[in-house]
This record gives C-alpha cells, structure tokens and sequence, in this order.
C-alpha cells in the first residue's frame, strides 16, 4: 500500500503547487496553463486522446519491437566478432550522432504520404542504438571461464549462447531498453508533430498550436506523459519476470 | 574401477607450446613431461605466469600443443572432449539459476541417458557430501564465497570426468575456509574418484591434497623437480607441522626461488 500511496502524494502535492503557482503569478494559459484548465481540455477532445493515443501508442510500439530485434541481433554480431565490431561501430555512432529531428523530412519524403510507416521508422531509427552497444558490450565482457567451462564439456557455440552468454546479458539489455522506450516516444512525437496530415497525440498537439488551445497542448503533454509512465513499468514488469535473479534481495 | 587399474591417466609427452604477440613469439612451455596415473592426483607449481593455466588449456584440449602429445586415459586429445570437469579460482556459478541447477549444467550439455530426476538425485548426493544440503534451491548470491566454491567443486564432477583440472580453486578464499575445502577435498576424492591436476600456489596445500607435486621452472616452463608426497588416505591438518612436511615444504620452496631466478634472468 504505501508504495502507491506515496507517489500519489507526490503527485497531489505537485499538481497543487502548480495549480497555486499560476494562481499568484496570474500567469494568462497561453504562458502556462495550470491543472483545472487541462483537464476540461482533455474532456473535450477525449475521444480524439484515445484514437489518437492509440495510433502514439502502437507506433511506438512497434518502432521499439523493430529496436529490439535488429538492436539484439546487430549488438550479437557484434559481441561475437571483433573484426565486425570494428567494422560497425563507427557507423553505429555516427549514425546515432546525427540528431533525427534532421532525419524526419528525408523519411517523410522518402516515403511520402506512408505516415504510420514514417513514424514508426523514426521511433526505430531513434531507440536501437542503446540495445545494440548494451548487447554487444554484455555478450563480449563474459568472463572467459564461462566459456571454458562450457568448451571443455563440448558445448557448440549456440549451446552456449543460449545456456550462459544470452540470460546474463538480459539485465544490461532491460537496463537499456529503459532508456529505448523514452527515445522512441521522442522519435514517434517529432514524426507526428513535424510531418503533416498526421495522426497521433503529436498532430493533437500541433493543432493545439494552430488553433491557439494551449490548455489543449499541455493536456498532451499528460497525456504523453501517462503512456510514457506506462510503457515504461511494463519493460519493468518484463524485467522482473525474465531477469529479477540480477536484483539483490534486501535483507 | 580395478580393471581400470593399469590405464594411464594423463600423459604429457614432451610438449612445446607458445603464444605469438605483437613483438614476437612467446615461449610459454618447453619440453614438458607429466605423467599422473589413472585416478593420481599431482599438483603443479611454479612461478607466477610460467605456463600453468596454458599447461590446463592444453589437457582440456582447448588449446593444441605447437609440439608434443598430450593423451588422456590412452586416447590422444585433439578436441574439447566432454570428459573435463573445470573449477577456477572464480567460481564462475550461473547468478540466474539456483545451485542445484547450476550443478546439473554438465549433465545438460555432455551427452548422457540419466532422467531429469536421475539428474537432481546426482547433483544431490554430490551437494550432500561436500555439505551443502539445504542449500540447492539458494541462489549463488545468496551463499558465502567458501559455499560457492563447493558448488563449483559438484559442478565439476557431477558428470563424472575423466579429468578433473582445479585451476588454483581455494586461492581467493580465507585461510581456514580454504583448510576446511582441503578436507572437503580429500572427502570428495574417496567417494568420488578421479585423475586429477591442481595449479595452485600454495605449497601446503599442494603437499596436503595430492600423491605428487611438480615443480615447473621459469617460463618457458620444463619440468624442474618432482617430489612424491606420500600422502595416508585420510590426512590430518596437524600432518603438515610434522618434520617430514616441513622438510618437503622447504625443499619445495628452495626450488620455487631458483625457478624464479630463472624466470627473473630471462625477463
């Protein structure tokens, strides 16, 4: 119980001192909308909040399955030969240096008009990096003995992928992919937000903008927030079940 | 086990092995001779990198030797075979799998037609004798480094090697954990026979455990001197502050410092 209770707390608390901080600053909504302003706009557009939460939703989503299987098998190929390593790694980080706010109007145009296609290559394209070094770091830093260990019984290569190298990467791979569910909200956001005729809380947003709603744009801002918070215990929930022997019982 | 009685154990016959680095070549062994009979067990010593951890490779068979044969129970060894029971001064145990699981390992990889339950009955008698009932469902995190240990040590032998390769086991353990796993030792070796090699840098230890110690010089390493420890199959602690221990200790000891001499001249 009091694991609920006390973030809740938290979060009354915050949302009053938010609430009184516009209140005696009489800060106008289009500089800083308070609390009571956002909730009557979201009541307004609800129905608008859970199509277009579902299209954020799901494109995120499946940006992040795309992440996870071409990060885990580029972080293998990687983790399993030097040679490719040196090859990749560059690219990996250069191509991760450029900033994908840039990235979106090349896949807009690239594939002009395939809005769900766009977004959830940018949530990809975003999000894998982390996944790909965590995996390749985990399987190359196995201590050799494991190894040894498992040759010298005549273990084949995928026996031992399987049996040692694969679950004690698993919490370096959770640990990153954290960090891969926020950057890909980032990347389906700046999609939908950046390219028109969009779907998506992003184009909620954006009309917010054009339409000069700002309580509009800060209820999206919860919004995304909410499925950010909630995406997010559910990478904690699959750590636990598939690597909760990495966590340290309290004694 | 009887008629097994005049089989070889491991033969180390004349082998040459080195390393190629960047500025050359290594020589790590250099015309080395061991030969440990069917369920002997010998203890190897020498200087700090002289070879030993190459000389374990090379039994295992995950290195070849550059020259030389190694056999192991009369068949030369020319691949990893599943005969190897390894234990390392890091115990190296599965943090995700509870320590009766990471005992069963071997059994799930080396070829066998024992039933699951069979199995757990094996790694169970193997956790019992070395003291670790109660223990099987902990996780390695949960047991102390000595437990640990013990665990390896069943891991090691619970599919019956051929050849059981300890690559100094009890080094990172305190004094009197490491002298109560000697006991262990000598425990596991009547119940559970086996041929046996222990690197290690302990001369008490070496003497204690084992029939025979081998003295390796410097690198590149050859055999230096050989000593018969005389060991009664059920030594006590107090054995090795008797004068015939303290002898040996001694000479074992003069003999490290030459082969260290060597080892410091060639450096």
């Amino acid at each position: 119980m009091r694991h609920i209770l006390i973030p809740l707390y938290a979060i009354i608390i915050f949302l009053l001192f938010w609430e009184f901080l516009v209140w005696i600053n009489g800060w106008p909504n289009y500089k800083m909308a308070s609390p009571s302003d956002i909730w009557p706009a979201f009541w307004k557009f609800k129905s608008l909040f859970f199509y277009y939460g579902w299209d954020t939703l799901w494109r995120t989503v499946m940006g992040l399955l795309l992440a996870v299987v071409l990060g885990v098998f580029l972080g293998m190929v990687m983790g399993f030969s030097k040679i490719l390593r040196e090859a990749i790694y560059p690219l990996l980080v250069g191509f991760n240096a450029i900033p994908k706010a840039t990235v979106v109007p090349i896949i807009a145009l690239m594939f002009v008009g395939q809005h769900n296609l766009n977004t959830v290559l940018i949530a990809f394209m975003i999000s894998f990096f982390p996944i790909a070094v965590s995996v390749s770091i985990g399987l190359s830093t196995l201590e050799p003995e494991y190894r040894d260990i498992l040759r010298s019984l005549g273990a084949s290569k995928s026996t031992i992928f399987w049996k040692i190298a694969l679950p004690k990467t698993l919490p370096e791979f959770f640990g990153a992919l954290k960090v891969a569910v926020t950057l890909a909200f980032i990347g389906t956001n700046l999609m939908e937000i950046v390219s028109p005729h969009g779907r998506g809380l992003g184009a909620l947003f954006d009309s917010g903008k054009t339409n000069s709603d700002y309580p509009l744009m800060f209820a999206v801002l919860i919004a995304l927030a909410l499925l950010g918070i909630g995406l997010y215990y559910v990478v904690v929930f699959l750590e636990r079940v598939f690597a909760g022997w990495a966590e340290r019982s309290v004694d | 086990m009887n008629s097994r009685r005049n089989k070889d154990g491991i033969i180390i016959k004349s082998v040459s092995h080195s390393y190629k680095t960047d500025t050359g070549v290594l020589p790590v062994l250099n015309n080395l001779n061991i030969k440990i009979p069917y369920n002997g067990f010998t203890a190897v010593v020498g200087p700090s990198g002289c070879g030993k951890s190459t000389l374990t490779k090379l039994i295992s068979g995950l290195l070849k030797p550059d020259t030389g044969e190694v056999w192991l129970n009369n068949e030369k060894v020319i691949q990893p075979k599943p005969i190897v029971g390894m234990a390392f001064q890091n115990p190296v145990l599965l943090e995700w799998r509870n320590i009766l699981e990471n005992v069963i390992l071997p059994l799930e990889i080396v070829p066998n037609k024992l039933s699951q339950l069979e199995k757990e009955k094996r790694a169970r008698s193997l956790l019992s004798l070395v003291g670790l009932d109660g223990f099987e469902n902990k996780k390695p995190s949960e047991l102390s480094g000595g437990m640990r240990q013990r665990a390896s040590l069943c891991r090691a032998l619970v599919h019956k090697p051929e050849v059981l390769i300890l690559d100094e086991p009890f080094g990172a353990l305190d004094a009197f954990t490491r002298e109560d796993l000697w006991q262990v030792m000598h425990k596991l070796r009547k119940e559970e026979p086996f041929t046996g090699v222990l690197i290690t840098h302990d001369l008490r230890e070496s003497i204690f455990l084992t029939d025979e110690v081998i003295v390796l010089s410097g690198r590149p390493a050859t055999n230096q001197y050989e000593i018969k420890t005389e060991q009664s199959d059920n030594p006590k602690l107090e054995s090795l502050f008797e004068p015939k221990s303290i002898e040996m200790l001694k000479n074992l000891r003069h003999q490290i410092e030459i082969a260290q001499d060597n080892q410091g001249n060639k450096s």
